[in-house]
């Protein structure tokens, strides 16, 4: 069983999600860059993960208001300091899920 | 162990296939560990808005975006029309031409049929732990794409079983749900490679928190990251003058 609408909704979806993620693979990885986009764009990751992450730790709800008493904030800290000193990505998941487990479980 | 985590054997080895999908592999699985709750959490959703399991492996294979999916579900719930359903996706994914624009610089060697097949697996995560190893030169294309199949892979499963059962698994077990937080930070930590860098993030992280609060829905990603790249950019520029 399908609903027709749902289908269009998701064919559609699909089509503006894919076409941002393909075009600049294809169109700029052939072509030399001019030097300021390149350092631009080596500046774009640290900002992205920044934009995305910093909002999770510091806001909840909607509308998003400020709520710094929050296990997502705190657990961060440890986990920063563990993922700075060892550099590894599993074992700072695996840290940060524990962490998280037993903040929410005390609190 | 370390080794193992980081993966610093070069491309250049000629054991091909095996050792891609090897390092591919443990690339991935924090990716995937940090998607399946959130899967199961979408099927769920999905289920209760109405949608068939069919439909809900079918978006889950043609869109691979998790909070737009979301999105799309909790429309579709209130009655919003189609269109207006795409064009709000189309914003919250607008990110991806920033990301797959900065995977490009790595990418000058692929082929368009792989590149093709690259795309429809960009996502924030796989985007962080790709640029990661591509800026770090221990990375190929194929390890990319097997990190990206894989992580789609657990994202479908894992969407489609919540459609069907995620009624029954416990919310919160094991704190899963901070696991791709967990990495996010990690992966920031690994760009932060110099001064330039640190300052661009904090700016990125300090304008996210306040278009955050301000305006709805998730514009504050792209709008920040660009504020701050483009701010830091013109302060060395300035600088180097």
């Amino acid at each position: 069983m399908i609903h027709a609408e749902v289908i269009w909704v998701i064919l559609g979806m699909g089509l503006v999600t894919y076409l941002p993620r393909w075009f600049p693979l294809v169109f700029l990885s052939r072509r030399r860059l001019p030097q300021w986009l390149v350092e631009w764009l080596d500046l774009i990751p640290s900002a992205i993960l920044s934009a995305l992450l910093l909002p999770e730790l510091v806001t909840n709800g909607t509308p998003r208001h400020i709520a710094l008493w929050q296990p997502e904030l705190w657990v961060a800290i440890p986990t920063f300091v563990f993922a700075l000193k060892t550099k590894s990505l599993g074992g700072t998941v695996i840290i940060g899920m524990a962490l998280f487990w037993l903040a929410q479980s005390v609190i | 162990m370390k080794n193992f985590w980081n993966n610093p054997i070069s491309p250049q080895n000629k054991r091909g296939t095996k050792t891609s999908i090897l390092q591919g592999l443990s690339a991935a699985w924090p990716i995937c560990l940090g998607y399946i709750p959130i899967g199961l959490a979408f099927g769920v959703l999905a289920q209760k808005a109405g949608l068939y399991p069919i439909e809900i492996m079918l978006m889950s294979i043609l869109v691979f975006a998790g909070s737009s999916q979301f999105i799309a579900v909790s429309m579709l719930s209130t009655g919003a029309g189609a269109l207006s359903i795409i064009l709000t996706t189309f914003a919250v994914n607008l990110r991806h031409l920033l990301m797959s624009s900065s995977l490009a610089v790595f990418l000058g060697n692929a082929t368009r049929r792989k590149l093709t097949l690259f795309a429809y697996g960009v996502t924030d995560e796989s985007f962080a732990v790709n640029y990661t190893r591509f800026s770090g030169k221990i990375w190929s294309v194929n390890r990319a794409l097997v990190v990206n199949h894989t992580a789609n892979l657990a994202w479908i499963v894992s969407s489609v079983i919540g459609g069907y059962s995620g009624r029954f698994i416990h919310q919160g077990a094991f704190g899963i749900d901070y696991a791709l937080t967990a990495m996010f930070i990690c992966l920031l930590i690994l760009q932060l490679k110099s001064r330039l860098y640190v300052l661009t993030a904090v700016i990125a992280g300090a304008v996210a928190v306040i278009l955050s609060l301000t305006i709805p829905g998730s514009s504050y990603i792209v709008l920040a990251s660009i504020i701050a790249a483009t701010t830091v950019l013109g302060l060395k520029k300035w600088g180097a003058k």
